[in-house]
């Protein structure tokens, strides 16, 4: 019973992640990927790409602290981060990036911060993270 | 992670032996490929790791791109395909690229979230075999095993070419042979390919299980030994085995020297700028010729011109190589490249585009031409014969030599050609140096018409556009040349140059390299016989100032373009062609008595003299200064001699002096 609620709470919840345009299909492909021999594939890699997008954020704003804004660096780490997002299906992550990239070859710092923020939310493992975890409780 | 524990008991399974170079697949095919994924980006390793495991590769991960070219190193046979990130904080992605396709030679696939279209261009022009967008699909690793047999058999392919063909080489024309790589010449090995395939496919395979045999590096040394194994034996008679056993090298074998010959004929044909094939064969050939041709002086004009004219060596390499012949420096044609930068130029690895070295080339003739004129003229004649060694030699170095040996002077019809000689300098040959050696009008095709006149500009002489269109141009006309038929195709060529016994052999070969450069090469000859002296002169007179018309001697000899800018830019590019201009290209250039064209171009010439013979039509050739070479094709070799010697007082009054239409190179100062 309470197994089933909490499928059908998993199922609603992904299911807004992708109305909403957190995710897009290449996440789906990732869960393609996931098997019997690989059970906790979308786990692991939701994970690692957590950490990994925490990280990178991190140094986008070190970098955009930093005077005089070093535009083609600030680039550079976009566009690894756009990379990992796009990868496991981070939709808005990944709009996100492309507006931070279009706002540093504009030069535009400030948007860039307004982006950062939002991007953070974006990732924001509470999102996520509730979604990937009682997928796995279930199994 | 357990990931790997049903793709371990699956990769083992598949990779034992699987893969197995050339046709032969295992039934398991693709699957045990072996990939090597470079990113820094964890979360993207993880997905391709995972993704290729599922389509049953074997997977090897690597964060870091000196990391993994040191796994690529220490496993040279490990790994079938490589595919990395373009952005890695160590290395650029693509130069990572570069350095797996020049030392494992190993398929490339490049991927990047960013899929702007200048990255993917890079991605291209560093020689990458794809190139996918991030988020990557597994439906697009599916088949990547597909580049890795391409390049199998396109590597086979070029083993048993350079092989099989050399007879087939014989026969038919470089230009066809000079994709060699492209699918056209599928067609023709077959049979030897088959052939070739069952031997190649005990011979290469080391260990059976290896997709690849092991990989040869061709250092410089190695490099060297080959290049002077082929020279020993001549380029055309350079067969794999020969020369391997010549290199004498342990654990060289057939096939590694095999597949080296085949880049190597490719690389000679770019420099010749045999409009063919333009590959930017670098000259390194010019150099070696420098030496011998110091004997030659006229040689040098002559195989400067020729291998200006085939290709790469436009004017430049020409024009030095005259220089170095004449041992008269280009002064005028300034032939900026010596020629041991065009040695550089190749290298196989060295980025084919190396029409500079062709440019070179061109200076080569441009600056002999002028100096030459006396001496060549008379050395043009001994030297024919050593010309003929020279060209030899030059042949041997590649195609650039045929170039500058047809000192075809390009001599533009001034009127009409040198503008856009001088306009367009050979575009083409961005190589710097204008080798309008190639552009010697020899125009593939446009020669015929206006005259190749090789305004003296470096026009590498080399009428023998690659196509052998140049030879026609001339040829056409050449009714007046007693001996020049200017038979651009490079057949008739050689054989009137045989026949003048100025350097039959060489000529012939050259043109055969030059794949069309023959022209030059037979008016060299013809010039040589009648009145070589004059004509020497004369060509000298002809060869055009290289520096001015560096640009026309681009390497790359457009054939449109040649034909106007070869002339204007094989004098200028130095297409120092020694007097043995054979230039008889005749250009009618125009009618016109340009003569005073002449004269500037003469000066221009520097030597260019090959261009001599091109009768320079009166075309006025607006643009003096360069061409000079108003090779007016049907100019006999009488008009021209006069020509030629009239000009070299001072460049006479051109026209009132030739009554052709086209100017000898009266203008060539000598």
């Amino acid at each position: 019973m309470e197994r089933n609620q909490l499928r059908r709470q998993v199922r609603l919840m992904r299911q807004s992640l992708f109305d909403q345009g957190f995710l897009d299909e290449q996440f789906v492909q990732l869960e393609e990927l996931q098997d019997d021999a690989n059970p906790n594939f979308v786990e692991e890699v939701a994970t690692l790409y957590y950490r990994d997008s925490s990280r990178s954020l991190q140094i986008l704003e070190q970098a955009l602290q930093r005077n005089p804004r070093d535009f083609n660096k600030l680039d550079n780490y976009m566009q690894q981060f756009k990379g990992s997002s796009s990868s496991i299906g981070a939709k808005k992550v990944k709009a996100d990036c492309q507006q931070f990239r279009e706002y540093c070859n504009a030069g535009n710092a400030e948007g860039w911060q307004g982006k950062l923020g939002q991007s953070r939310h974006h990732v924001d493992p509470s999102n996520q993270e509730s979604h990937q975890q009682p997928e796995s409780s279930l199994d | 992670m357990h990931l790997s524990n049903g793709m371990g008991s699956m990769s083992t399974a598949s990779s034992s032996g699987t893969w197995k170079s050339g046709d032969v697949v295992s039934d398991q095919f693709p699957a045990g490929l072996r990939v090597l994924v470079v990113d820094d980006d964890p979360t993207c390793l993880m997905i391709l790791e995972r993704m290729l495991r599922t389509c049953l590769y074997e997977v090897t991960k690597c964060n870091r791109a000196e990391s993994a070219l040191s796994l690529l190193r220490e496993n040279k046979n490990g790994y079938d395909i490589v595919i990395s990130d373009v952005h890695m904080p160590d290395m650029d992605g693509f130069k990572l690229l570069e350095q797996v396709g020049l030392e494992m030679d190993l398929p490339v696939i490049m991927m990047s979230a960013d899929d702007g279209k200048s990255v993917v261009m890079k991605g291209v022009t560093h020689g990458a075999c794809d190139y996918l967008i991030k988020p990557v699909r597994i439906e697009a690793l599916k088949n990547i095993w597909q580049h890795v047999v391409r390049k199998k058999k396109n590597e086979r392919k070029d083993v048993e070419q350079s092989g099989s063909v050399e007879e087939g080489d014989r026969q038919q024309k470089p230009s066809e042979d000079a994709d060699y790589s492209s699918s056209a010449n599928e067609g023709s090995w077959k049979n030897s390919k088959r052939r070739k395939d069952e031997e190649e496919e005990t011979d290469e395979r080391d260990d059976s299980s290896t997709l690849k045999k092991p990989r040869v590096v061709w250092s410089v040394e190695l490099h060297q030994q080959f290049v002077g194994a082929v020279n020993q034996l001549g380029i055309d008679k350079a067969v794999p085995k020969k020369i391997l056993e010549l290199m004498n090298v342990p654990g060289l074998t057939r096939e590694n020297v095999a597949s080296h010959l085949q880049k190597y004929r490719l690389y000679l044909r770019r420099l010749s700028g045999v409009s063919q094939h333009q590959n930017n064969l670098s000259n390194p050939f010019m150099s070696p010729q420098e030496a011998s041709f110091g004997a030659m002086s006229s040689l040098n004009g002559l195989d400067l011109q020729t291998l200006a004219v085939t290709g790469q060596l436009p004017a430049q390499s020409l024009a030095t190589l005259q220089a170095a012949g004449l041992g008269r420096s280009t002064g005028k044609s300034g032939i900026p490249m010596p020629l041991v930068d065009q040695r550089n130029l190749f290298s196989f690895e060295n980025p084919k585009q190396q029409h500079m070295s062709s440019s070179k080339p061109m200076n080569l003739l441009h600056g002999v031409p002028t100096t030459m004129e006396a001496k060549q003229l008379a050395n043009l004649h001994q030297s024919a014969q050593t010309l003929g060694a020279a060209n030899m030699q030059v042949n041997a170095h590649g195609v650039q030599n045929s170039s500058l040996l047809m000192p075809v002077p390009q001599s533009q019809p001034r009127g009409q050609i040198l503008n856009e000689s001088s306009g367009n300098h050979v575009p083409r040959h961005s190589s710097s140096v204008g080798q309008p050696i190639i552009s010697n009008g020899m125009g593939n095709g446009v020669l015929g018409r206006n005259g190749i006149v090789d305004s003296g500009r470096g026009v590498g002489y080399n009428p023998v556009h690659q196509n052998s269109s140049m030879l026609n141009y001339p040829l056409n006309n050449s009714s007046q040349l007693p001996g020049n038929n200017f038979t651009l195709g490079s057949t008739p060529v050689m054989s009137s140059l045989a026949s003048k016994g100025a350097f039959p052999e060489d000529v012939t070969s050259d043109i055969k390299r030059s794949s069309g450069f023959m022209p030059s090469y037979d008016m060299f000859n013809e010039l040589q016989q009648p009145k070589s002296n004059e004509w020497d002169l004369q060509n000298v007179g002809l060869t055009f100032d290289v520096s001015q018309h560096t640009h026309s001697i681009h390497g790359s000899l457009d054939p449109s373009v040649l034909v106007h800018q070869g002339f204007s830019s094989s004098q200028r590019g130095g297409q120092s062609r020694n007097p043995s201009i054979v230039g008889k290209t005749m250009f009618s250039v125009g009618e016109g008595s340009h003569f005073g064209n002449m004269q500037n171009t003469g000066h221009h010439l520097n030597g260019r003299i090959v261009d001599n013979t091109v009768r320079i039509k009166a075309e006025t050739v607006p643009d003096a200064t360069s061409q000079t070479s108003f090779f007016h094709e049907q100019y006999g070799q009488d008009d021209l001699m006069s020509a030629l010697l009239k000009q070299q007082d001072g460049l006479g009054p051109a026209e009132t002096e030739f009554d052709f239409d086209g100017y000898s190179l009266d203008n060539i100062p000598v």
